[in-house]
C-alpha cells in the first residue's frame, strides 16, 4: 500500500503546487512510482506547473461522478515514466466532490503506487479538508512571513482534529517546508528565521526551499524544478526533503549559516 | 530624519515573532477562550478593588497541551499604585 501524503498550507500563493510537483518529480526520479492529485477543483494548476495542461481529457470530477474510468483520467509525465498527475476539473466547483468519492479514488490510487501526493488548495474549506483526510503524512508549506505562518498553524490545528487519522486517534505525522526563504534577510532581521518558525509551529522541518529565480523559469517551462534544473539551489533542496520524506535522516542546512566572511561582506549589496 | 536613523533601522523580524507568539497562544485554545474572558474580567474586577490597573496590562492566558492545562495571569501594576499600596 503507498503512502498518502497532503501537500498543505491554509494560505494562498506559499508554493504547494510548486512542492507537489518537485516533491513527485524527485520521489519518481529515485524510481519511485508516484501520482500526485491536484484538488484545487475550480482552479486547477498543477497541470500548468506539470507541463500536462493540453493533455487533460478526464479530471478527478470526471472519475467521481463515473463519467471516466480512473486510469483514462491518469496522464503519465513525457520526461519521468513513473510519475502520473489526476487533474482536477476546471468548469466544475468544489461540490462536486463527495467524500465517498474521494475515499474511493483515493483508496485505488494506494494500491497502484509508492506515493500519493494530494495538492490542497488554500484555504480551510471542503476542498483543503478533503484533501488532507485520508492523509497518513502531511506537509505543511510556510512562508516565514506572519500570515503565512499565522495560516499553517491553523492547518496544523485541523491536521490534528478533521483527519481519519486524527479522528482514530493516531498521530498524524507533520512536516514543515519552508519555502521562498532567504537568508540575506533574515540575517538582517527582516525576514523571520527558520528557528523562529519551528519554535513557533512546533513541527520537525523536511526542507529549506531558498527563494529563487529558477523557480519561476521551470513553472515557465513547465517542468518541475526537479527536472527543469536539477542543479539549483531549489531542486537540490526539493532532493533533500524527499529523501526525508522517505524515512532517511539528513541534517537540514540552514543557507546562509556556512557563509564566509568575504560574502557576509559582498553579499549584502545584493 | 536624522542621518544617525539610516544606521538605527530598526529589526522587523523579531516583532513578527513575538507578535506571532502572542496572537498564536491566543488562537490555539479557542475552546478554554470563553473561560480566560470570564476569569480576566473576575480578576480585573478583584485587582481593581485595591489598586488601580490598566486593563491593557492584564493579561490572562490559558496554555494547553495533552497532559497539563497552565493559566497564566500577568498583571502590570504601575509604580505609584504599588507605592500606595505598601
Amino acid at each position: 500500500m503507498g503512502k498518502v501524503v497532503v501537500v498543505t498550507s491554509g494560505k494562498g500563493g506559499v508554493g504547494k503546487t510548486t512542492s507537489t510537483a518537485a516533491l513527485g518529480a524527485a520521489l519518481a526520479q529515485k524510481k519511485e512510482k508516484v501520482v500526485v492529485v491536484d484538488f484545487d477543483v475550480g482552479l486547477r494548476n498543477l497541470d500548468l506547473v506539470m507541463g500536462a495542461e493540453r493533455r487533460v481529457v478526464y479530471d478527478l470530477v470526471n472519475v467521481i461522478q463515473g463519467d471516466a474510468k480512473l486510469p483514462q483520467a491518469l496522464i503519465r509525465d513525457k520526461r519521468l515514466d513513473t510519475l502520473f498527475l489526476l487533474p482536477a476539473s476546471q468548469t466544475r466547483d468544489k461540490d462536486n466532490l463527495t467524500p465517498e468519492g474521494v475515499e474511493w479514488v483515493i483508496g485505488e490510487l494506494k494500491k497502484h503506487f509508492d506515493w500519493v501526493i494530494c495538492d490542497s488548495p488554500a484555504g480551510i474549506e471542503r476542498g483543503a479538508t478533503l484533501a488532507m483526510r485520508h492523509a497518513d503524512v502531511a506537509v505543511v508549506v510556510t512562508n516565514p512571513e506572519v500570515s503565512s505562518v499565522r495560516d499553517s498553524d491553523r492547518i496544523i490545528g485541523l491536521l490534528d482534529s478533521k483527519t481519519l487519522k486524527a479522528e482514530r486517534g493516531e498521530r498524524m505525522e507533520k512536516h514543515l517546508l519552508l519555502t521562498r526563504y532567504d537568508a540575506a534577510r533574515a540575517e538582517r532581521g527582516d525576514m523571520l528565521k527558520v528557528e523562529d518558525v519551528l519554535e513557533i509551529l512546533s513541527i520537525p522541518l523536511i526542507g529549506i526551499i531558498p527563494e529563487s529565480m529558477d523557480v519561476l523559469r521551470a513553472s515557465n517551462v513547465g517542468a518541475p524544478v526537479t527536472l527543469a534544473d536539477a542543479k539549483s539551489a531549489p531542486a537540490m533542496a526539493y532532493f533533500e526533503a524527499a529523501r526525508r520524506l522517505c524515512g532517511e535522516d539528513l541534517p537540514v542546512v540552514v543557507p546562509g549559516e556556512k557563509r564566509g566572511i568575504f560574502s557576509k561582506i559582498f553579499g549584502r549589496a545584493a | 530624519m536624522s542621518i544617525f536613523s539610516l544606521f538605527r533601522k530598526q529589526k522587523s523580524a523579531p516583532l513578527a515573532r513575538e507578535r506571532l507568539q502572542v496572537l498564536l497562544a491566543h488562537e490555539r485554545n479557542g475552546v478554554g477562550n470563553e473561560l480566560v474572558a470570564v476569569l480576566r474580567e473576575e480578576i480585573l474586577a478583584v485587582i481593581a478593588k485595591h489598586v488601580q490597573i490598566d486593563r491593557d496590562k492584564v493579561h490572562v492566558t490559558m496554555d494547553s497541551d495533552e497532559h497539563v492545562s497552565l493559566l497564566e495571569i500577568d498583571v502590570e501594576i504601575p509604580l505609584s499604585a504599588s507605592l500606595r499600596a505598601a
